[in-house]
């Protein structure tokens, strides 16, 4: 079985500048790929090459076993793709929309009604079929969207930030639907900046400044060495004025780092010291109620230090020095 | 529940991709009624306007006299000109100057100017002169009125001559095909051409641009669709609009203006299916390289200002130098202003058109060509 995406050392440049810089990894099929990285790394850019939009400068990509320098037109039909903007015909009606997509597909239209009925069970847009889409709210528009995107039945699927500016339910009820499609075979290739999204999915990439940095399960990337670098311990402080214990801390020579969350402070501490010993001190400074424990980094950890941390790189590559370890440190 | 069903390699046809595009945009073309209305309506009330307002002929050009002599000859002399209706004697001045303050303030166009010693060079049989001062900031009032001075002193030297108002030898001009020279009739034809050009041109022009600004261009690149694909699905439903705008004008130049088709209706619309595909091709190239409406708008814009100039449309190509002649014959609407007035004019036929049907379907194919190729050449 091949997998659903493959890639080898993809690089793609525009004259000088290099949106993406030697970029492999694999996607498995049926997985829920999450692909991430601040706006402007490349993630559009990468997804254009993979459906053969633009022609790398070097290096090779496979989706569904197909060569996308080769077999492009074969490689359109088999795939669907959601773009950032809802790109709908506002002035068109949600169904003939739908028609629309259908027909560039090429699905007679006995297929495109039984494709229209199954799509319609799954994202409930019956009762706005009739509806000019440019009337459809933004959660509906994005429905209308992926129904757009899945009416051939493309077994791989590319959403370019899907939930981009919709409200919290439609955002929770797309990842039902994505949920679904994993679950009948679809594999998904999905970008976001949302951290909860990321958790969600079976595997992540995250790509910096056109540098793929890691590949992985969310727990992988929470395991990494470089996040919690050895000598260190991860720790999570909880009580009355976070604040106010976050500002003591930094000024702590044993805290290596330390940044608020809602009602609690995380913290990377030296490794000798353990929770029961942070709790002590803690509470020795007048916060009583103050409780700790270890804790694991979240997927923002992972991606702020790596960044940190590729940054850190950059800059002693600019000074001339070699790249140094600086992982986890201070700023 | 089956909520997804991923299918099998399924292959796309030419046919169907043209299609699904083309049942789209006559979508967007009947729910658009304000824009279909305006560019039907627009090119309509053009023709109008232009048809009622443009005459070419010139009359009553506003005139002034400087009478030094006045005598009774003097006075025959500015009769013969206030019985033309060529001029409009407005009134009397007193020197040569107020004559340049009346041309220089838009008064008069024509200062006439009779000298002191009119009647008595006159009566002596010596030949005498009057001048006439002609406003040449517009060049056909000014041969006109100058055409118009000489004849009147001709008669007038032949009336003192022969003492008779009979010429003896006159030329009789018999206009062909516009014998009352009509001037709806010269221009009529040939602006058929040049008003449904900027109509059809916006029209395939605005409807990529469109798609590019909506973001629907980006989704369609990803799916199967090609180049050939868009270019035929988008211009054979706008060609059929142009082709009913075109029939629309046409009927209001036989109706309205009496302009008769003097050739067959048939050929004039045949050779008009090229010219409209050039003008449509033309639109799908502006649009693979203007970023917005606004811009395609503008480069609209730009190709009627050469269709209007260069075409012969105003003033005739083989007075143009040679490279200019060249270069109108890659302008579609030199090929279609001539046919129309070919046909309608002339009664004109295949025999004598087949060049211009040639010369316009290269023309289209070229155009096609290009821009299917554009198509692809704009991602990335």
């Amino acid at each position: 079985m091949p997998h659903a995406i493959e890639m080898r050392d993809l690089t793609i440049a525009f004259g000088d500048f290099v949106a993406v810089d030697r970029v492999g990894f694999h996607v498995e099929e049926g997985e829920i790929f999450g692909f991430l990285g601040p706006n402007g790394s490349g993630k559009t850019t990468l997804i254009k090459a993979l459906c053969g939009l633009i022609r790398p400068r070097s290096g090779s990509a496979t989706l569904l076993g197909l060569d996308v320098a080769r077999h492009v037109d074969e490689v359109r039909e088999q795939v669907g793709y959601m773009s950032q903007r809802f790109s709908l015909y506002e002035d068109l009606t949600a169904e003939e929309n739908l028609d629309f997509y259908a027909g560039i597909y090429g699905l007679t239209r006995d297929e495109r009604e039984e494709r229209k009925s199954e799509l319609v069970r799954m994202t409930h847009l019956g009762p706005y079929l009739h509806r000019r889409a440019g009337l459809l709210s933004g959660g509906w528009k994005q429905r209308l969207a992926l129904g757009c995107a899945l009416i051939h039945g493309p077994s791989l699927l590319f959403l370019d930030e899907p939930t981009a500016g919709i409200d919290p339910v439609a955002r929770r009820d797309l990842w039902d639907l994505l949920f679904q499609l994993s679950s009948h075979g679809v594999t998904l290739f999905v970008t976001t900046h949302y951290m909860d999204e990321a958790e969600r999915c079976s595997r992540v990439g995250y790509i910096f400044l056109s540098h793929l940095l890691a590949v992985g399960t969310p727990d992988e990337l929470k395991r990494l060495p470089e996040v919690t670098p050895a000598g260190r311990r991860r720790i999570e402080l909880r009580g009355p004025s976070p604040g106010k214990v976050l500002r003591r801390m930094l000024e702590q020579p044993w805290v290596a780092e330390a940044t608020l969350h809602s009602e609690s402070v995380q913290a990377v501490v030296e490794e000798a010291r353990d929770a029961a010993s942070v709790q002590a001190e803690v509470r020795g400074w007048g916060f009583a109620e103050a409780e700790v424990r270890d804790s694991a980094p979240s997927l923002e950890d992972v991606f702020v230090t790596l960044t940190r941390r590729r940054m850190a790189e950059l800059e002693d590559g600019r000074n001339g020095k070699p790249a140094a370890a600086a992982a986890g440190g201070r700023p | 529940m089956i909520v997804h069903t991923p299918r099998q390699h399924r292959k796309t046809s030419f046919a169907g991709r043209a299609w699904a595009v083309l049942v789209k945009e006559v979508i967007h073309v009947r729910r658009d009624r304000g824009a279909l209305f305006f560019t039907m309506f627009i090119p309509a009330v053009q023709l109008v306007m232009l048809g009622y307002a443009v005459d070419t002929n010139v009359r009553h050009v506003a005139t002034v006299v400087f009478d030094q002599c006045r005598t009774q000859e003097s006075r025959a002399l500015i009769r013969r000109f206030e019985t033309t209706t060529d001029f409009d004697v407005l009134r009397e001045v007193h020197s040569e100057a107020e004559i340049e303050e009346a041309v220089v303030a838009g008064e008069a166009r024509v200062g006439l100017v009779i000298p002191e010693d009119y009647s008595r060079r006159l009566l002596r049989g010596e030949s005498t002169q009057f001048r006439l001062l002609v406003d040449g900031s517009e060049s056909n009032v000014a041969s006109q009125a100058t055409q118009v001075g000489a004849s009147i002193a001709l008669r007038e030297s032949l009336a003192r001559l022969g003492n008779a108002e009979v010429l003896p030898v006159e030329v009789r001009p018999r206009v062909l095909f516009n014998p009352d020279l009509k001037s709806p009739r010269f221009f009529i034809p040939g602006l058929v051409a040049i008003l449904i050009q900027a109509m059809t041109v916006s029209l395939t022009a605005l409807a990529v641009v469109r798609e590019l600004e909506k973001g629907t261009l980006e989704q369609l690149y990803m799916t199967p669709v090609r180049g050939l694909d868009l270019v035929v699905g988008k211009i054979i439903p706008y060609a059929g609009l142009a082709f009913f705008e075109m029939m629309f004008i046409v009927f209001l130049m036989v109706f309205l203006f009496g302009v008769p088709i003097h050739g067959s209706l048939l050929t004039l619309l045949l050779i008009a299916v090229p010219y409209i595909t050039c003008l449509l091709a033309l639109g799908l190239w502006i649009s693979t390289r203007a970023k917005t409406q606004l811009a395609a708008m503008q480069m609209t814009f730009g190709t009627i200002i050469p269709s209007i100039f260069l075409s012969g449309y105003v003033f005739p190509r083989n007075t143009m130098p040679l490279v200019f002649q060249w270069l109108s014959c890659c302008v579609p609407a030199t090929w279609m202003v001539s046919a129309a007035r070919g046909v309608i004019l002339r009664g004109a036929g295949w025999d004598s058109l087949w060049i211009n049907a040639l010369a316009l379907s290269l023309i289209a194919a070229v155009l096609i060509v290009i821009s299917v190729g554009r198509f692809r050449r704009t991602v990335g």
